[in-house]
């Protein structure tokens, strides 16, 4: 008995030491600011956590080469340590209880998905630990009254309202008949609840309200009924899957509708695998490089997509530019706030109002960015065959007309 | 609840074709696991998984400007190597064990190859675009993908093949042999081991082409395997083992089945009605599953 109690002690004296002795790694190391980040590096993830990863590792760089952080009259270096949460939120949860209880992060990045991001919110929130996160949509997100939680992007409900308002408006104003196929992630279903208050707001029916499984791959189901009912818009949010599945059936299945609005059509890289077959569809984005936002790291939106591409050999989705966002918003807010505290830097992202490459980033109570409208782009392919995304809502970042109604498939 | 099917009447001809078509490409899924259930009475629950992976071959064939449909005749030759491979490498080390260990073991092979896949593939979904077009029947009211019929047509060509190989062939009859009485075979001079190892391969090889073909009809995906093993595995307990004409019955069976789940109930029950319909049949036959194990090494 005598000696268990003994190597009991002898145990947790060495488990305080140990776990003393790692909390002096702490944010701040020498000329080096460390920020945390749990990213899907494998896993169903792993394509869209390596954008979120090389839009973080491209900031770094460029914020680092022009003159890094100054805070105290002092100039600071960022450094980002990863771990791979393996697509898995459990394991998000745990990394990020990991990198701020013993690697000692005090400000955290965040990972991809609103599934993952909504994993590790109640850890920062729990331990104060501020997080930029640029990956998360999910409307619940920002009713939960997180303080530490920031999000440079629009929230998921906002994605395609634009483009029924825009079907409306073609309608001479008059409400329009909507089919509607969504997973059943929190992503999707708020992509959905935004386009119920859409149609609501405009007086629009829904004639199709399809949920989609996990293991999307045929949806000629919702199309059949489609063909059947003829509604005026189809909106199809499925992530890659989804989008990937839905036009190669709708061009298999001659499916003719006026307007087909989606996600995800980026990740997707419609034309480049499906080829003409993708033409017409519109997509919501967070971004488009054609935009034309400034800052002074990255210049404007076709400037950093050169870079991007220079760096890393692919065009950069949304998912890369808005993560490549976070680090600038981390920047202005710790200068602002003049300290590594990390309340006062909080307070300080609270007031961020500033203009990047990205968009202007202003964030709302919740923590949503209020001051950046999704866009839409259609896919649009000339003579030869090769397809290009061009920005036609809003009217005032658009660099096309948008086509509408779509082409029956007889005349193409 | 949508009662559309029968506002509609179309979209009920439209179901039945629709399920037709994939129960035949289920049902040569389904005749590869029966095939190597009753030779070696081994459940593979990696059999979705040999599926994908026969999907990228034909994926990575029209990557590089093949036509994706000359997979269905290069990915079974590559599967039944892998096939053998797995045979040699983990199989035959439990083929002699109880049937939860090599459930167990296969289990063990799907999360193996879907990290692989990922790890080598990426996580991306991918397809294969055959540019068949597509078939208008009644006015235009039933469309189906020139595709999903290419598949069919390939799925009843290959099984039709591999029942004529399975009755003429000396392989093919000591394979039945095998199946039916183990010692008996041996006995008479049958090389059990191969006659195991060249299951395996058969069993892969159908996978191969069944994956070249869901490429080019649907889309693949390194985590798309388990609902192809479910279905495989309800298919072959419905049907028995040995029972061809059953196998393909129940796996157009299966196919329409689940495409009017999908109309009535939601696509999002589509596979969860398979899972329910599982569990019901499984409760049914329980009878049929408890049968005795026979093997020899």
């Amino acid at each position: 008995m005598r000696l268990n109690k003994i190597i009991l002690s002898f145990v947790s004296a060495l488990v305080i030491l140990f776990s003393t002795s790692v909390a002096s790694f702490a944010k701040v190391v020498g000329d080096k600011i460390i920020l945390g980040a749990a990213i899907s590096l494998t896993g169903k993830y792993s394509s869209n956590g390596v954008h979120t990863q090389n839009g973080y590792n491209m900031a770094v760089d460029r914020i680092n080469s022009m003159g890094g952080v100054k805070v105290g009259g002092k100039t600071y270096k960022f450094d980002i340590i990863y771990y791979d949460d393996e697509s898995n939120p459990k394991r998000a949860a745990q990394l990020a209880e990991r990198l701020i209880s013993q690697d000692g992060v005090e400000f955290m990045l965040g990972p991809y998905s609103s599934g993952l991001t909504k994993a590790i919110a109640p850890v920062t929130e729990k331990y104060g630990v501020p997080m930029v996160e640029a990956n998360g949509a999910s409307r619940s997100l920002f009713t939960k009254g997180y303080k530490y939680l920031f999000a440079v992007l629009a929230p998921a409900n906002l994605y395609l309202d634009v483009a029924i308002e825009t079907a409306v408006e073609l309608n001479g104003g008059k409400g329009v008949r909507i089919a509607q196929a969504f997973e059943q992630d929190a992503f999707s279903q708020d992509v959905r609840l935004g386009i119920l208050d859409a149609a609501e707001r405009t007086g629009s029916k829904i004639i199709i309200d399809d949920k989609l499984p996990k293991e999307l791959n045929d949806m000629a189901a919702t199309l059949v009924k489609v063909k059947q009912m003829k509604p005026d818009v189809l909106v199809v949010s499925g992530h890659t899957k989804g989008a990937l599945t839905a036009i190669r059936q709708i061009a298999e299945m001659k499916v003719d509708v006026p307007m087909l609005a989606m996600t995800h059509c980026d990740a997707a890289k419609l034309s480049k695998q499906h080829g003409k077959n993708s033409q017409y569809a519109l997509c919501a984005s967070q971004w488009h490089k054609s935009l034309t936002y400034k800052d002074d790291f990255f210049k404007d939106g076709m400037t950093y997509a050169a870079d991007f591409e220079k760096e890393f050999g692919y065009d950069p989705p949304y998912q890369s530019a808005e993560s490549s966002a976070a680090l600038l918003v981390f920047k202005d807010a710790f200068e602002r706030a003049n300290s590594f505290d990390q309340k006062k830097v909080r307070d300080a992202l609270a007031a961020t109002n500033m203009q990047t490459f990205y968009g202007n980033i202003k964030f709302a109570p919740g923590g949503q960015n209020v001051d950046k409208p999704m866009v839409l782009f259609q896919v649009m392919c000339d003579a030869s065959g090769k397809c290009e995304n061009k920005v036609v809502a809003p009217l005032k970042w658009a660099s096309a007309k948008l086509i509408h109604p779509v082409p029956k498939w007889s005349e193409r | 609840m949508d009662f559309l099917v029968f506002q509609y009447p179309m979209i009920t001809v439209q179901a039945c074709l629709d399920g037709i078509l994939l129960g035949v490409l289920f049902a040569l899924i389904a005749y590869g696991m029966a095939l190597q259930w009753g030779v070696m009475n081994i459940i593979n629950i990696a059999q979705g998984d040999l599926v994908i992976l026969g999907g990228y071959i034909a994926y990575f064939m029209y990557l590089y400007g093949i036509h994706p449909a000359w997979g269905v005749i290069v990915a079974p030759v590559i599967m039944y190597f892998v096939g053998i491979a797995i045979y040699k490498l983990v199989i035959n080390k439990v083929v002699d064990r109880d049937l939860f260990i090599s459930i167990l073991a296969t289990f063990g092979i799907s999360i193996l190859f879907m990290q692989l896949m990922n790890f080598a593939f990426g996580a991306d979904v991918v397809l294969a675009n055959s540019g068949y077009g597509t078939t208008m029947l009644f006015d235009s009211n039933v469309v189906l993908p020139n595709s999903k019929i290419f598949s069919a047509f390939i799925s009843i060509l290959f099984a039709a093949c591999l029942v004529i190989y399975m009755k003429k062939s000396k392989l093919g009859r000591a394979i039945r042999a095998t199946a039916q009485n183990a010692r008996a075979a041996k006995i008479l001079g049958v090389d059990t081991e191969k006659v195991y190892a060249a299951t395996f391969g058969i069993n892969a090889a159908l996978c191969g082409v069944a994956g070249a073909l869901i490429s080019i009809t649907f889309t693949i995906h390194p985590y798309m395997g388990l609902p192809y093993t479910i279905r495989s595995f309800m298919i072959v307990i419905v049907a028995g083992l040995g029972n061809l004409p059953g196998v393909a019955m129940s796996g157009m069976g299966l196919g329409v089945f689940e495409e009017f789940a999908d109309y009535i109930l939601g696509t999002e029950f589509r596979i969860g009605s398979v899972f329910l319909l599982l569990v019901l049949i499984l409760v049914y036959r329980r009878f049929k599953l408890s049968r005795k194990r026979e093997y020899l090494k």
